[in-house]
Parts: C-alpha cells; structure tokens; sequence
C-alpha cells in the first residue's frame, strides 16, 4: 500500500514536471474555445439554486461578448441532477466522457460532489471552486484536483467561537443547527475554536430536519434553557421562523446567525424588521442593495452586466452577485494558465492565485491559494443589523483551516 | 408440481399456432430473446464507456422495476415505498463493503435477504390495508428512509449525511475494462433474476398472486391463502428491489440519503406504467425510460431551444408532455403496444 502511494505520489510530481515544459492541452479546449462543465440542480427541493447556473452562464455570455480569454471562447455546459447523488455521477461521467469538457466548475452541493469526489481525482479532471462550503474541499494531499471556493463552514463556526470568547466569556450558549454536514460543520468550527470551554458554555442544543414544519418548539426549548447567547446555524426559512417565535415568546439573547440566512429580503422581512434588529452576522461579498455600495464601481458594474445578460434577473437576490466574484475567479484562472490549458496546469494555476482581486468581494479582500492551501477564501467581515441595513464591523477575520 | 406441468404441457394452447409472416409465435419469441441476448453482449463493445455506465444503470431500474411489477402488476397491491427498499439493500452492500471490508459480489445476496425480510415484514400488517391506504402505508416509508439514515446514532453505520463511499470493482478479466466488466455481472444478475421471476409467476404461486389481483375473495374461496401469498410477493418484491439497490451502489460507487428520496419511488412507478403491468420484458422497457426519459427530454430541450440554463425549467415541461402523451396512446404501456400489434398481425 505505502509503495503504491509513493509510486503514485512519484508519477503525479513527474506528470506535473513534464506538464511545465510541454503538455498536451485539455480535451475541450481548441485553438477558439474552451468547454467547461457543470451541475446544478434546476428541479427538485434544492432548484431554488438555479439562480447559480444561470448567473454564471449569463457571465460567460458576457465574457465571450468581449473576446473571450486569451481569444477563446467560453462553452458552459449545465445540467440539472435535481440534487441527487447518483444523477450527478451520471452527469458528470457525461461531461467529462462524452462532452469532453476540459474541467467542471460550481457544481453545487455537499452530497451531490460527494458522489463525484472520487471519479474526478481519479480521472484527473479540475473539479474547481465548488459551490458548497464543505470543508473535506480542502485536501490537496488526497484529492488534489478538488477545491471548494467560499470560505468553509467550519470557518464561520471558528469566528463565532472566538466572538463569543471575546466578547461574552461567560455566556450561557445555546445553538439551534441543520442537522446535516453544512449544520454540524459549524459546530464542529465551534467547537475547534472555543475548546473546552465549548462543553461548559453551551447549554442546550437543538436540532431540526429541513423536511420539519417549523422549528417552534426548539425556540422555547432554547429560551428555557435561560441561554444568553443564541448561536442560530439555519437556512432563510427557519432563520425566520426562530427570529419571530423568539419575539412571541420575548427571548432576547445575543443573536449570532450563519452567513446562509443574513439576507434582509430572504429572512428580515419575512421575520419582521423590529424583530431582527441586532442579530449579528458574517459575509464576505457585498449586498447590492446595501446602499453603502449605491455608487461603488464594483456595484454598478455588476448591475450593467445584470441589466444586458440578466434582464429578468432578481437584483435582490445576492446569489447573483456570488455568482460575478466566483465567475471572476475562474477568469484569473484561466488568464493566469494562458495558453498552457493541460489539465494539470489549469489545476496548477487554480493552487497557485496570488492575492487575486475579484469584483463584489468585501473591500480588502482577496482569492489566496498555494498547492497546499485548497481554501481560496478565508476571511469574513462581521455585520450587525441595524433595522435597515448590515452595518460592518470590525476588521476582515481570517480563520486559516488547517 | 409436476402434475401442473403436465396438464400445461398435454393441452395445446391455441395461440401457439398462431403465425406472423409464417412463423410461430414461439419461435419468434425465441428469436427475440436470443437477439436481445446477442444484442446486450455485444453492445457493451462497441459503445464507449459513458454509455456502457448508463446501460448498467438501465439493468439496475431494470431489476427494481422489477421487484415492484412483481408485486403491482401480478399481484395487485401498490406501493410508493420501493425507494426504501433499494435504500435498504444499497447501505447493506456499502456497509458491508465499507466497514467489514466484504468483497462486493458477497454482498449482494444478503442485501437481497434483509430485503426479503424487510419487506415480508412490512407485508404482514400492509395486509391489512388496500389500493389507496397501502400507497399511504408505504408512502410513509419512502418519506422516512432518507431521515433514517440521517439519524445521528446509526451515523457509525451509515455516515449520516454524508454517505459512504463504495469501492469500484477492478475487472477480473484482462480485456474488460471495469465499466465493462460490471456491465456483464449487472446483467448475468438480471439475466438470473428474470428467469427466477419467469418461472414464479408461471408456477401455481404466480396463477395464485394473479388470482389474488383478480378477485381476492374468489381467490380466497378457492382456498389460496391470500394472507401469506401478499406478505411473501412484498417479501419478493423486497428480495428483487434490494439486489437493485445493491448493485446500484456498486455502480454509482457512492451512497447518501438524497439518493433516495421519495422521487425515486416514484421513478420506478413510472418506469412499471410505461413499460407495462404484469410483465417481464416491459421491466426492462421500463429501465431504460427511466434512464434515458430524461436525457431525451434534456436533449432534445437542448436542441430545440439552445442550452441556456434559462431553459432548463422546459426539461421537465417536456418531460411531463411525453409521460402524458404516452399514457394516452399506449395505455397498457410498451408491453401493451406489443401484444396489440402480435394481436393484429397474428393468425
């Protein structure tokens, strides 16, 4: 077995050498285009992430409106694997074996990459800047053609963890989470941070299925607990439901809410504006409806390119801005490989972005990876809710994930 | 037994003799499964890796198809709960593979038994439930399994959400690759699953399921014991659907709650009504619409109107057309077409 890997470990640093001097390029890349592949769900319960598929291609049709990169257009194939596991192993064994695409990029979802996790280091293919924040993206030993791109859930949990060591050490803490791997990574972040003192701090803990009707009766638990500090790991719809039954039953603990559901028209609203005043959160690109960016260039390029490629576009919904910064880094990525598209520079050229810019991050963020760093994006900012808007605070927070 | 086969053997079936451009319809029965034979031996050499996976995948509904036109179409009692089952053997063969580290081909008959138990016991108190609240009955077990295997104590089993991973079998033989090679051991299983289920529903246990679909009261007055009869056909049914789940695993390599979600259930209903009731062949008929519905539909989505994902939304417009259009125009489904067309040519 340890021969195995050693051999293994000898071809790719030999399969990379000779990719410097001289490689062939990928399947999928002519003299005039290169063909890119993705899945994304645009049916089932997860379809409301489609918004992530079109946004990107509607970026791509911006990209090959003005020349393409380095004179090659871009072919983006997306298809739909309804957020099923085995789908998105038959769509992507379709891409890769019969499309030919040169690398796949932003397929989305912790299961769904899961199921393909494997299939694309084995084969060697770029499976690049995954839409989810997973933090087994991150494993340049085992898998080295995997690599997420948003900063990974543990990381938030981490800045929680240190927040409420700061600010609140003696805090009761109570923590409603999803229970699945994007709810209990958080945790485990958490966890990571605050150490031992994890165990003594918080009180209670609850769970709910994202199939449950309300999380009611998790909230009273919770208030009753006579918890300080609610730490709130939950998706828009149940990030609402708490916030209200919290008012109804007049629990007014410090609120921390995941980067997921701090969203003004997706949980804010709904939940009630008054009842959300003060719940602190996490980002790390901007709200273009913030009025903060009304005339930041970034903003208003975003929204000429919303205008002309997604006229019906939702501007409210932020996934579309994601959307602009995750398509820009691509861009570098393939500006960077220049006319060297082998898979193994492509990848190369991802593990190797050196402080890259990229548009609708926050201020005085950038994109960082090294071959042994797969976390392109690991700072955050923290914000807190005025009634109006997310007001920042603080300074950028990193929190390396080793 | 044996006195069944005799009396079947001296009396002549009259559509025996019927012909189609002079030839028996046995003996074109007999042609067609030899071609079909030839046809999935060779295919899997002349079409390229992509395709062989989806071929496989074809035999795997195939078989779940199967299972439940086993216990739908001969014996008349529905289920929306086969996700479960084929959940059920899918984490028998991958904990087995991964925690005990079994080799894959010893999985998949133990996958098939829990299967066969699971579903012998969910029998016996569904006998007491008919048509609509059976459907709810098992409607409930699709909706569970995937909270199940989610659950945060069996998480040393199953992985909770995060599945397990199942590892590829590496092809005995030299000069099949392994997408080649898990081809033939899918479809030596679906070959040996086909006549197993052939020679049920032909027996005295099959004329007894039918005779319970036909008229359970009947049935019973004849002396059939209805109560055994269902619970073993959901048993069967069970076995069947299992080995599906297994050798879906093995297939897919990897295995999670979301692959088995409710839509799965449905997928396999979907694929007994096209390719028709009470039928062996239309099972397989039934695989590849499953599979290959849907790509048809994206297809053709993406010639038609161009692959902007903007359009996506159309797939399943078109998909749905084509479920209703052929609902109406083959309402027996493929096998219904067929017998039709035997019926009209025939004399």
């Amino acid at each position: 077995m340890k021969l195995h890997q050693i051999t293994l470990a000898s071809a790719a640093v030999l399969a990379l050498g000779i990719s410097g001097a001289m490689a062939a390029n990928a399947p999928g890349v002519t003299d005039t285009e290169i063909t890119i592949g993705n899945t994304n769900p645009y049916s089932g319960p997860a379809s409301s992430y489609s918004v992530y598929g079109k946004a990107i291609g509607a970026c791509w049709n911006w990209v090959n409106d003005n020349g393409g990169i380095n004179g090659r257009k871009i072919k983006w194939i997306s298809y739909d694997d309804g957020y099923s596991p085995p789908k998105t192993k038959e769509q992507i064994r379709k891409l890769v074996e019969r499309d030919k695409v040169a690398f796949t990029f932003q397929t989305l979802g912790t299961p769904t990459n899961s199921a393909v996790h494997k299939y694309m280091n084995k084969k060697k293919v770029p499976h690049l800047f995954l839409a989810t924040g997973a933090t087994k993206w991150g494993q340049p030993n085992k898998y080295p053609w995997t690599m997420g791109w948003q900063p990974n859930y543990q990381t938030v949990g981490a800045i929680f963890g240190n927040y409420i060591l700061d600010n609140t050490p003696n805090a009761k803490v109570a923590i409603l989470n999803q229970n699945d791997d994007y709810g209990k990574d958080y945790v485990l972040g958490m966890q990571k941070a605050m150490g031992d003192k994890f165990d003594k701090m918080v009180v209670k803990r609850e769970t709910y299925e994202s199939t449950d009707p309300t999380v009611d009766s998790q909230i009273v638990s919770l208030a009753n607990s006579g918890a300080d500090v609610f730490v709130n790991i939950s998706i828009p719809k149940f990030a609402a439901q708490a916030i209200k039954k919290m008012a109804a039953i007049g629990w007014k603990p410090l609120h921390l809410l995941n980067d997921v559901s701090a969203a003004i028209a997706a949980t804010y609203v709904p939940a009630g504006v008054e009842n959300s005043k003060g719940i602190i959160s996490v980002d790390f690109y901007k709200d273009p409806n913030d009025p903060e960016w009304a005339n930041d260039p970034e903003t208003l390029a975003w929204r000429k390119w919303m205008a002309k490629y997604q006229p019906r576009g939702d501007l409210k919904n932020k996934m579309n801005s994601y959307a602009w910064a995750v398509c820009h880094t691509m861009i570098a990525v393939l500006k960077q490989a220049g006319d060297d598209l082998s898979r193994e520079n492509i990848m190369k050229q991802a593990a190797n972005l050196n402080q890259v810019k990229v548009p609708m991050l926050l201020p005085g963020m950038v994109v960082d990876t090294s071959p042994t760093d797969f976390f392109p994006l690991e700072q955050m900012q923290m914000m807190k809710f005025d009634g109006e808007r997310n007001v920042r605070f603080g300074p950028l927070i990193s929190a390396e994930t080793e | 037994m044996t006195v069944d086969k005799m009396s079947v053997g001296n009396r002549i079936d009259p559509a025996t003799k019927l012909k189609i451009m002079n030839i028996e319809l046995p003996q074109w029965r007999a042609f067609m499964i030899v071609a079909g034979l030839a046809l999935a031996v060779i295919l899997p050499f002349i079409v390229e890796g992509f395709s062989v996976f989806q071929l496989t995948q074809v035999m795997v509904y195939a078989i779940a198809v199967l299972g439940l036109n086993l216990l739908t179409g001969f014996n008349g009692q529905f289920s929306l709960g086969h996700s479960a089952f084929y959940a059920l053997g899918a984490y028998t063969t991958a904990i087995m593979i991964d925690q005990y580290e079994i080799t894959y081909y010893w999985t998949i008959i133990p996958a098939g038994i829990i299967c066969f138990v699971g579903g012998f016991l969910f029998g016996l108190p569904a006998l007491r439930l008919d048509g609509l609240y059976l459907a709810l009955a098992t409607f409930a077990l699709a909706v569970a399994t995937p909270q199940l295997l989610r659950y945060e104590h069996f998480e040393g089993f199953t992985g909770g959400v995060q599945g397990l991973d199942v590892f590829k079998p590496d092809s005995p033989i030299e000069s099949l690759n392994p997408d080649q090679w898990l081809y033939f051991f899918v479809l030596f299983s679906g070959i040996l699953l086909i006549i197993g289920a052939w020679n049920l529903v032909r027996g005295r246990t099959g004329r007894a399921m039918i005779a319970i679909r036909d008229n359970p009261i009947a049935a019973r007055s004849m002396g059939i014991n209805t109560a055994a009869y269902k619970s073993l056909t959901f048993g069967v049914s069970g076995f069947y659907t299992g080995i599906a789940g297994a050798l879906g695993a093995i297939v897919a390599e990897f295995v999670a709650p979301d692959s088995f979600t409710f839509f799965l259930s449905v997928w396999f209903l979907v694929g007994m009504v096209v390719g028709g009731l009470a039928s062996i062949p239309a099972a397989i008929m039934g695989g590849f619409f499953i599979v290959y519905g849907q790509n048809f539909s994206e297809e053709v989505v993406i010639n038609l109107f161009g692959d902007d994902p903007s359009k996506k939304a159309l797939i399943w417009v078109f998909y749905g057309a084509t479920l209703i259009f052929t609902v109406y125009v083959v309402p027996n489904g493929v096998a219904g077409l067929v017998r039709r067309w035997v019926a009209r040519f025939a004399r």
